[in-house]
């Protein structure tokens, strides 16, 4: 493997470990309205991800990072391309990491609801954002040949993003719920669990809708070939388990499941996009690839090794986050704040 | 407006935005880091009761330091795709440590020190913010790493038409970096010790919980002497080194028309930028030499000069940086910079005489200076930035080519508004909290006990 493709890897393995993370936390911030029935409630629920969402957004400030190390050009012509997509990305993770710190600073319940609300709308734009940025990145967008993004942001509103959109939005609901019914007790647990059940179907029924509208919207299949291989067909079965496992109250392995689902995905959109970065619509030479778009290899190299090295030890003490917060949360626990 | 200008506009508000968030974390993580050594090693509930306090008022500081950081990381990508293009490879690199090493260590560990009181022992948690502030250090090194390549570019060739990297360790080891990381890193501890100061000394003068704002207050006197001591010293060799490797930025910051021998400082200057001569000045002979080269002789070139050598090395153009405003921003820091260690003896008085009874003028300065270190901040980045035009990189890239091709300027509009508004609107839950729990001082955090002892 050359360093390109090991760069393009490990920006897949950024993108997996923000979907995976960021993906539980996006669902919560959307659940906690419906979830949350009081004020001790919703505390409780924003609780359940209280230490970790800044973790878990770091994910994707490193693969930005890593990005505009590795591939300069990508980072320049998709960031300046997608330009008002990230503006509303940016401006919902800015309101939702403000309103997860100050929400629960004052006892006032219209301050509280204020920032509740914030939570709730800036986790769901994201979400939703999510999978109409991934939709465009493999169906391919206007480039020219100077590597200049030539749409507009209504190229990015085509029917098959926004069934994009309402794949990650729906997943990753559907992921956060699972993820509370792990971290909650008592009634929050209960409501937990039947809207996780409820979630299952429709979930299941959009990403299907997806990967059927990709069939025709996109050149993935002939990408992967004939024989897409395992990964697609545990990334379905994965998804299809779910509904049963919920049933049989093994939340656990729910869990694991929805998180085969969301890494498998994520992986299969940047294998259907290797060797390319961005497809171009408007010529297809003009594709920006792993290897048009790159850094010089001794760039690669050096950012290869601090990689090796860091990328170990921040799983290392994320993992040990977890662990120090296994417990479940009820409205007994102490809250701090 | 263009897009240039629009994109410069937007570089300015987000960026100083941020950077009004920046320092007081690096400081009061500090701060508290060391009250925290100090709970953990004496067993005194009032250091617990200081770490409680000042960290209440940090929190609010780091989430909206975070918040506002999020756009910084994307906007290279977004306003200035063509200088992304052109410096990624060299440019690209500490960012991405940045986020992997410093942003991740940070988060984490922050976690685990706002939720982790009950669930780690006393020595981890005592950890947890040491991370916590190794973590805002190691991010504000690589970040400035990046922004001294772009004030003093080092480790790059140019190569296949944009700068490629070709020495790795020339980049953290950058001469121009080991003076604006110091600089940095003290300017936050001053910033950290006013905060700490003015809230302490309100408090005192509400005439509540006076052991722990005693305390306090004495910490802060003695942060602060230190930072401001060395925020100034640091800035004097960074003048020193600019006159080297940025002329014309020091050129500016004293209004130096011509090239003088020996050189003398200017103390107060109303100039004509478009003639290029002093309209009024007062100025102390032979001082700018001394500060350059420690002896009352030496060169110092002059803009019109400067401008000359300039045109000869990079072909025709304008050189010279919008001078009022860098030498104003000058001005102003280093004004302030001094002032404030005036306004600390006067603090210092008051910390150690016997009894708090603070006479009321110096009870206003000391509580009004708060708000010094920011503007010292703020003035110093426009200083730095606007004396390096009309570069992006100095030397080897310029601003007018680093902005984006694709985006137009009703999109920029769009953003710089939208974002405008949310950063204004973020101003007043923040004041809010700030005063909410100045005011309650310690009171608040009864209140929260009693909260978890009906549970
Ligand atoms: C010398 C210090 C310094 C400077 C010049 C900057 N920052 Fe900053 N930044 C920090 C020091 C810092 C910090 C101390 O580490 C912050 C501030 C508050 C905080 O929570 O962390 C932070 C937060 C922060 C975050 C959020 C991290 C998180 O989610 O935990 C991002 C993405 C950036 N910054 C990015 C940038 C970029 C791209 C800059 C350049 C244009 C920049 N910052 C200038
Ligand atoms: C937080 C501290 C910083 C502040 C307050 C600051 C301030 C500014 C200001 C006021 C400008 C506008 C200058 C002008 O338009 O004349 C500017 C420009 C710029 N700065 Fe900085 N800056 C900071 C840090 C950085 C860092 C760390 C980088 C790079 C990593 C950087 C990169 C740039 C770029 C690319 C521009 C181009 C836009 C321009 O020159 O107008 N800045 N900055
Ligand atoms: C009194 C003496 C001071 C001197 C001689 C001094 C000197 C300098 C110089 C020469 C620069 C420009 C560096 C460059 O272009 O890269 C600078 C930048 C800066 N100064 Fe100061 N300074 C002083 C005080 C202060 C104070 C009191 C503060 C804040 C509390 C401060 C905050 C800053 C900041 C934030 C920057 C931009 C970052 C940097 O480039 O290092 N300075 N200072």
């Amino acid at each position: 493997m050359d360093l390109n493709t090991l760069w393009f890897v490990l920006i897949t393995v950024l993108f997996v470990g923000f979907f995976f993370f960021e993906g539980f936390d996006f669902g919560v911030g959307i659940l906690l309205p419906f979830l949350g029935k009081d004020d001790k409630s919703r505390r409780v629920i924003i609780n359940t991800i209280g230490p970790h969402w800044d973790g878990n957004e770091v994910w994707l400030l490193t693969a930005g990072g890593a990005i505009f190390a590795a591939f300069p050009h990508w980072y320049a012509t998709m960031f300046s391309g997608f330009y008002i997509a990230l503006f509303l990305l940016v401006a919902s993770l800015v309101v939702r990491a403000v309103a997860f710190e100050y929400r629960s600073k004052s006892e006032d319940p219209r301050w509280r609801n204020l920032w509740d609300w914030c939570i709730f709308v800036g986790s769901f734009v994201s979400a939703l954002l999510w999978g109409v940025a991934l939709a465009n990145l493999i169906r391919g967008v206007p480039i020219d040949g100077t590597m200049t993004y030539t749409g507009t942001f209504f190229t990015l509103l085509n029917p098959y993003a926004l069934v994009g959109g309402l794949a990650t939005l729906s997943m990753f609901t559907l992921h956060g719920a699972i993820f509370l019914t792990l971290k909650t007790t008592d009634d929050i647990l209960e409501t937990s669990r039947a809207t996780a059940r409820k979630l299952w179907l429709p979930t299941t029924i959009i990403l299907l809708l997806f990967v059927a509208y990709s069939y025709v919207e996109t050149d993935m299949f002939v990408a992967l070939g004939i024989n897409p291989g395992s990964i697609p067909i545990i990334a379905m079965l994965a998804i299809l388990s779910v509904g049963t496992l919920l049933k049989a109250k093994k939340e656990g392995w729910a869990f694991v499941m929805t998180g085969i689902t969301i890494a498998f995905s994520t992986i299969i959109v940047f294998s259907g996009l290797f060797p390319r970065v961005m497809v171009s619509t408007t010529n297809p030479e003009w594709s920006l690839t792993i290897y048009n778009a790159s850094s010089s290899q001794y760039t690669l190299g050096i950012m290869s090794i601090v990689a090796a090295i860091f990328v170990p030890l921040v799983l290392l003490y994320q993992g040990w986050s977890y662990w120090v917060f296994k417990k479940r949360i009820s409205k007994n626990s102490e809250l701090e704040y | 407006m263009d897009v240039l200008a629009l994109a410069r506009w937007q570089f300015a508000i987000v960026t100083v935005y941020h950077w009004l968030f920046v320092p007081l974390t690096l400081g009061l993580g500090l701060a508290i880091a060391l009250m925290e050594t100090q709970y953990v090693r004496s067993g005194d509930v009032k250091y617990k009761t200081m770490v409680k306090f000042w960290g209440k008022l940090f929190l609010v500081n780091f989430a909206i330091g975070v918040a506002t950081g999020l756009f910084q990381e994307f906007q290279f990508g977004m306003n200035w795709s063509e200088y992304s293009r052109f410096v990624g490879d060299i440019f690209g690199a500490p960012l991405a440590i940045e986020a992997l090493l410093a942003f991740f260590m940070e988060s984490t560990f922050l976690g685990i020190w706002i939720f982790g009181w009950d669930k780690v022992s006393k020595k981890v948690h005592l950890l947890s913010i040491w991370m916590v502030v190794i973590g805002s250090n190691l991010s504000a090194f690589w970040i400035l790493v990046a922004n001294s390549f772009m004030q003093h570019p080092v480790g790059y060739e140019l190569a296949n038409g944009r700068a490629e990297m070709v020495d790795f360790l020339a980049l953290p080891t950058n001469s121009y970096l080991w003076n604006q990381y110091p600089h940095v890193f003290f300017d936050g501890v001053a910033t950290a010790a006013f905060f700490i100061i003015a809230i302490s000394i309100y408090q005192l003068k509400k005439n509540k919980n006076q052991e722990v704002f005693k305390t306090s207050l004495k910490f802060g006197v003695a942060f602060g002497l230190v930072g401001t001591l060395f925020v100034g010293l640091v800035g004097h060799s960074q003048a020193q080194m600019i006159i080297e490797q940025q002329p014309m930025k020091m050129a500016a910051a004293e209004a130096l028309w011509e090239t003088e021998n020996p050189a003398s400082m200017s103390l107060f200057t109303i100039g004509d930028e478009e003639k290029m001569e002093d309209v009024f000045a007062i100025k102390i002979p032979a001082a700018l030499s001394f500060l350059a080269y420690n002896k009352f002789e030496g060169e110092i070139k002059g803009i019109k000069d400067i401008q000359k050598e300039y045109e000869k090395t990079y072909g025709p153009g304008n050189y010279v940086p919008p001078v009022a405003v860098s030498y104003w921003s000058f001005r102003i820091m280093a004004g302030i910079g001094t002032a404030m260690l005036g306004i600390l003896l006067l603090a210092w008085w008051v910390a150690f005489k016997n009894n708090f009874e603070i006479p009321p003028l110096v009870y206003k300065i000391l509580f009004f200076s708060i708000g010094m270190p920011y503007l010292a901040n703020s003035a110093g980045w426009i200083f730095t930035e606007v004396g390096r035009q009309p570069w992006t990189v100095f030397g080897v890239y310029r601003i007018e080519n680093s902005v984006s091709i694709a985006t137009t300027a009703g999109e920029v509009w769009f953003s710089m508004i939208g974002f405008t508004l949310i950063y204004a609107a973020l101003v007043f839950p923040t004041v809010y909290l700030w005063k909410k729990f100045a005011n309650a001082g310690t009171d608040g955090l009864e209140i929260h006990e009693s909260i978890k002892s009906e549970n």
